[in-house]
């Protein structure tokens, strides 16, 4: 079948391949655009490892014709890092607290993460919330709670310092309260 | 690796292009919109189109628009927005949690309303690659002259799988549908028919361009119940809408779907009888569960046991009506004291 030009924005960049129209955008990221962070587990859009942001949705890139791509932006997990390479706070926080464990369902769950994040901006969503969000990604290793735990660090870490000063404000105000009784306590003796 | 068959790419961007096209090769095409349905059969070569015709640039089938004659939803309108629009939120809310309970979340941003309502049957014997099929032998549905549910049998009977559609029954809604050549008006219980080869009205060149849920159905209550083996991202293997409209204590137009089961949807008769003056009490419940449970026959033709998930039946009809009156799904254990 003859090729045909696929443009779309991938992780930033302008990007244009001449490919099968019907190659599916998973082989297309992995083999001619040689990004291979996007897995694929089952090709039929049960397990969610091949994961990535199309205009800003989660969707199974091993269900996408590339020609559906034509004119998208597009997110993979190595768009998430910062510039110069840094990990995000999301990907930070996966490291630092065991949210992956042999790691191939580890970028379908980071980008469906991001979709969260995206969508839940100043806030954090509960843990209802980010399992309904990641409700289509399985993942065999880690039994989910320490992914769960990973996002939500991810999402408080995300707030704007304003917001975090507001939540602590209460505790901040108990202790002035604690302060305060002792200092009475201690006249009083 | 499953990969995509070859076939011609369409991509009309107005809907006068997309019938002109049906209606010189309709036969050789298959739509897709989202591509969840499609994409994984056209990997198990279910289809073999010589065009594959990509209606999601029609922009002119995306709208959501809230009316005084009721909601008007372009096919296009992705389950993710759908179960998302305050309107819908509010006016039809077990139309949310269907299309929430739809497969899992990217499933939902990409899959659409009109490609749910036309969504193919499934059946443990074609939902398979076409090895497994070839060393089986192929099926009345696909390729083949048997059945292998019904040996006997002349017809196809793969299980409806839509989660919407149910909930779209219950609510009276509509779908308009269009050719090059004419435009109909269907409700959607009459869209599906008892064929699991082809479970639904549209004739070649035909397309899906509205489902209408009309104003009556605002206030009505209701509830879905889906039973899934995973809740996280599985079809149902039994659903059941409930809806019915409430005025001072007593109900009235209640309807009741039970689907998963065969090709087309089955309505529950005899609601008003068992309804005995309108009163939804336990008893009433009861029942209507039982009377669900008679005239559901589950068959073998997905892979779950019939005899569970005909046991099922009375089962999630309570839940379904109990949802709707606001009740937590089981009823409390009576408390026997001494
Ligand atoms: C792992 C997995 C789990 C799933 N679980 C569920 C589930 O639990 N419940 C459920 O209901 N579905 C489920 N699905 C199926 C599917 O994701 C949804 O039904 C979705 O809504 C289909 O929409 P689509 O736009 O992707 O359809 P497509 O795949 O684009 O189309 C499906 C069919 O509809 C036809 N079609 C589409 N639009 C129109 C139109 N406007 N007019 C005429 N014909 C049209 C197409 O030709 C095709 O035959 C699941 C799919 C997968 C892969
Ligand atoms: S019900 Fe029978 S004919 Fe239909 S898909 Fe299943 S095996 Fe094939
Ligand atoms: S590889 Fe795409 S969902 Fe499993
Ligand atoms: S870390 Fe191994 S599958 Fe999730």
């Amino acid at each position: 079948m003859s090729r045909i030009a696929v443009t779309f924005t991938l992780n930033g960049a302008r990007r244009r391949v001449r490919v099968a129209p019907m190659k599916r955008l998973l082989d297309v990221l992995r083999e001619d655009c040689a990004l291979t962070g996007t897995k694929e587990g089952c090709g039929e859009g049960e397990c969610g490892a091949c994961t990535v942001l199309i205009d800003g949705r989660a969707a199974n890139s091993c269900l996408i014709p590339a020609v559906h791509a034509d004119g998208a932006t597009l997110v993979t997990v190595e768009g998430l890092a910062r510039r110069g390479g840094a990990l995000s706070a999301l990907q930070q926080a996966f490291v630092t607290m065991g949210g992956a464990q042999c790691g191939i369902c580890t970028p379908g769950i980071l980008v469906s993460a991001q979709e969260l994040l995206l969508r839940s901006r100043g806030r954090v969503p509960g843990d209802a919330e980010v399992r309904e969000a990641l409700a289509g990604n399985l993942c065999r290793c880690t039994g989910y709670q320490k992914i769960v735990d990973a996002v939500r660090a991810a999402a408080r870490e995300a707030m704007p310092a304003r917001a975090r000063a507001a939540r602590r404000a209460p505790k901040a105000r108990a202790t002035a309260k604690a302060r305060r009784t002792a200092k009475r306590a201690r006249r009083a003796r | 690796m499953l990969t995509l068959p070859r076939f011609e790419w369409v991509e009309p961007r107005t809907l006068d292009q997309l019938l002109d096209h049906l209606a010189a090769h309709a036969a050789e095409s298959l739509m897709v919109a989202g591509g969840t349905d499609a994409v994984p059969n056209l990997k198990h070569r279910l289809h073999e189109p010589r065009y594959l015709v990509h209606i999601g640039r029609v922009e002119e089938l995306r709208f959501v628009r809230d009316e005084a004659d009721g909601l008007h939803v372009g096919p296009l309108v992705t389950l993710a927005d759908l179960a998302r629009h305050p309107v819908v939120r509010r006016d039809f809310a077990t139309l949310t949690r269907a299309a929430s309970l739809v497969a899992g979340p990217q499933l939902r941003n990409m899959g659409t309303i009109g490609g749910n309502l036309c969504l193919d049957t499934r059946c443990t014997y074609y939902n398979q690659t076409f090895f497994w099929r070839e060393a089986l032998g192929f099926c009345l549905k696909k390729d083949g002259a048997v059945c292998h549910v019904v040996p006997q049998g002349k017809r196809c009977v793969a299980a409806h799988s839509s989660d919407t559609a149910p909930v779209l029954i219950t609510l009276d809604a509509e779908v308009e549908i269009r050719s090059r050549a004419a435009r109909r008006t269907v409700p959607v219980e009459s869209f599906f028919v008892a064929d699991g080869i082809h479970n639904n009205v549209l004739a070649p060149g035909e397309v899906v361009t509205r489902v209408f849920v009309p104003a009556r159905a605002r206030a009505r209550i209701g509830g879905y119940q889906k039973l899934r083996p995973r809740g996280a991202i599985d079809f149902p293997m039994l659903s059941v809408a409930f809806a019915a409209s409430r005025r001072d204590g007593h109900v009235a137009d209640a309807r009741l779907v039970v689907s998963a089961l065969a090709a087309k949807p089955r309505s529950v008769t005899g609601l008003d009888a068992l309804l005995a003056d309108g009163v939804l009490d336990d008893a009433a419940i009861e029942r209507i569960a039982q009377a669900a449970a008679k005239q559901c026959r589950p068959v073998i033709n997905i892979p779950y046991d019939e005899d569970y998930r005909h046991a099922m039946v009375p089962v999630f009809v309570r839940r379904a009506l109990r949802e709707a009156l606001g009740l937590p799904p089981r009823a409390a254990r009576e408390v026997v004291t001494a």
